[in-house]
């Protein structure tokens, strides 16, 4: 096994999942089913090999700096779930 | 024959000689879909009232005798790309209520071009996925087996053309999300080579693999929907800014003295004897055609399905963290705090697929395993390239299976994730190098159900890929048929 249920429950913190003590048993075994068959790679000796991240070489894709329409505020607020003014609104962040 | 059935090239042919208008063509898709629809489900959301009013549009389009490449002709689009005033859910329950105010550029080319949309198609949640399972919506069907699976994550889009619910469709691509589905259901599916179609207004899964492409009933039209779709975009920075051939061109021209490379590595044990049949025989076809079959070899595609899941999840993981319950999508209400918030609505939003996704990328990013996981991934992924690149001194282009069974059995693969991740096997490769890959229909099980053979070339050659599909699917003879529904 390389994860735990402790560190399960860590990564789900992290990536800011609240999951039930049933998805925590299930992910951990499957996680490590999936991080077991990845493992596979270590097969390879890749010293030396540049990693790639792009398939295309792509270079920054500069513009004019010229304004051009954009959404406005109407808009950007229209889907959230509790806009006030110009603002989201959210939960209190801390006490 | 029905309208609905016929390909784009017939249709612009019967509008042209006044045969066709484009209201009837939409009438008769939305005929099949009210018939089909409540077994197949290939659509989350249905735009009848839309589609109609553009139709009537073009019809008057044609009057003038201004047609455009798609005028009136009735296309599906993948729930992932966004469409101005239309909910578009991506699947998810965390986007459920989403509605867009901007269109996607591949929706505003579709437009342009005379399209008319017939509904948003189903796909598995965020496009995680081989079986259209996830879907939040419920899943789509096969429709030469309404007990099996119709492929992943496109389903929807696949079926749609497969059952005669829409003319063409769109779909996207990050593993196979494209080519398995047209594989599993019998239809054409591109996926364009990374950079070629503009994904400005596409649902982001995995940004350094996901692209945009086509499925459509015969080669053909996949070549009329390609000069539609492709071109850069100054608003999608991965675009690229190479030229774009007219693909029609490449259609009907033989492939005398090409050079076919058959990978050794794809024809190993685990494929079903009858894809594996079916695709020796399409090789004797190529060769009859006049091209070359060569043994070569991709040396690490062994690894590619490995690096996916390293690779795809760690940049998921990124993307998905935009939905928290602020700017747009659900929020659980009654939450103690804002942490409280995100951490209840993402449980709620986010079905178990995209979730163990979101895991496995948050891990491999985490400190202390980033090199281990996704340094390494990264590495194995320049020697996948470099495997293709090696290839193309030795041939033109690649033949494989698309995928190592035909279409699975609803719910046969739901509890074992690494078994679902198998059976993209053979088309993973192509999004980690970046190459363009194409689907072709090449037979049926003796239960019915169809093969696919994929063909692979390099960056940009796409019209490679639409001249050797276009030139197997003429001399095939594949039996025409149809699901029975």
């Amino acid at each position: 096994m390389k994860l735990s249920i402790q560190e399960v429950q860590y990564v789900a913190r992290l990536a800011r999942l609240e999951i039930t003590d049933k998805e925590t048993e299930k992910f951990t075994a499957q996680l490590n089913d999936i991080l077991g068959y990845i493992d596979k790679l270590n097969e390879l000796n890749t010293a030396g090999v540049e990693p790639m991240s792009h398939a295309i070489a792509v270079t920054n894709a500069f513009r004019e700096d010229k304004i051009v329409e954009s959404i406005g505020t109407e808009k950007s607020l229209s889907n959230a779930p509790d806009a006030r003014g110009e603002f989201f609104r959210v939960p209190k962040v801390i006490d | 024959m029905e309208l609905n059935q016929l390909t784009i090239h017939e249709l612009q042919e019967k509008i042209k000689n006044g045969e066709a208008s484009a209201v009837k063509i939409t009438e008769s898709v939305f005929q099949r879909i009210e018939a089909v629809e409540a077994r197949v489900h290939s659509y989350i959301r249905l735009l009848k009232e839309e589609a109609l009013a553009a139709a009537a549009k073009a019809d008057e389009v044609i009057k003038k005798g201004e047609i455009k490449p798609l005028t009136g002709i009735p296309i599906a689009l993948k729930d992932i790309v966004c469409t101005k005033g239309i909910p578009t859910t991506c699947g998810s329950h965390i986007l459920h209520n989403f509605v867009p105010p901007y269109d996607a550029t591949v929706v505003e080319k579709l437009r342009d071009a005379g399209a008319v949309f017939v509904g948003k198609a189903n796909m598995d949640e965020f496009a995680m996925g081989s079986s259209t399972e996830t879907s939040y919506f419920g899943p789509t069907r096969n429709p030469w087996d309404l007990e099996r699976i119709p492929g992943g994550s496109s389903g929807g889009s696949a079926t749609a053309v497969a059952a005669d619910e829409c003319i063409a469709s769109i779909g996207s691509d990050t593993g196979g999300s494209i080519r398995q589905p047209a594989a599993l259901c019998g239809v054409v599916g591109l996926k364009p080579t990374y950079g070629r179609v503009s994904r400005f207004g596409l649902i982001a899964f995995a940004s350094s693999l996901d692209q945009i492409g086509p499925f459509t009933k015969d080669v053909e039209d996949c070549a009329i929907m390609m000069n539609v779709l492709a071109g850069y975009d100054p608003k999608e920075s991965t675009s690229v800014p190479a030229e774009v051939p007219n693909y029609r061109q490449f259609i009907g021209r033989d492939i005398k003295g090409w050079k076919i490379g058959i990978p050794k590595e794809y024809f190993v044990k685990g494929i079903d004897p009858e894809v594996s049949a079916a695709v020796k025989k399409a090789i004797t076809v190529i060769e009859k055609c006049g091209g070359k079959c060569v043994e070569i070899s991709l040396p690490h595609t062994q690894y590619c399905l490995a690096v996916y899941y390293i690779i795809a999840p760690a940049e998921a993981c990124s993307n998905l963290a935009r939905y928290d319950g602020v700017k747009y999508g659900l929020r659980v209400s009654d939450s103690r705090d804002l942490l409280d918030m995100y951490k209840r609505t993402r449980m709620q939003g986010f079905g178990a697929e995209v979730k163990r996704r979101i895991m496995i990328g948050t891990y491999a990013l985490s400190a202390g395993y980033y090199d281990a996981y996704y340094g390494k991934a990264s590495q194995v992924r320049a020697l996948i390239k470099r495997d293709f690149e090696a290839a193309w001194k030795k041939c033109d282009v690649i033949l494989t299976p698309t995928t190592p069974t035909p279409a699975f059995k609803i719910g046969e693969k739901t509890d074992d994730p690494l078994q679902m991740y198998l059976s993209d096997i053979f088309t993973i490769s192509t999004n980690l190098a970046g190459i363009p890959g194409i689907s072709v229909p090449c037979g049926f099980t003796s239960a019915g159900l169809p093969i696919g053979v994929q063909f692979l070339a390099g960056h940009f050659e796409e019209g490679k890929l639409l001249q050797i599909a276009s030139a197997y699917e003429k001399n095939a003879d594949i039996e025409k048929r149809r699901p029975k529904l």
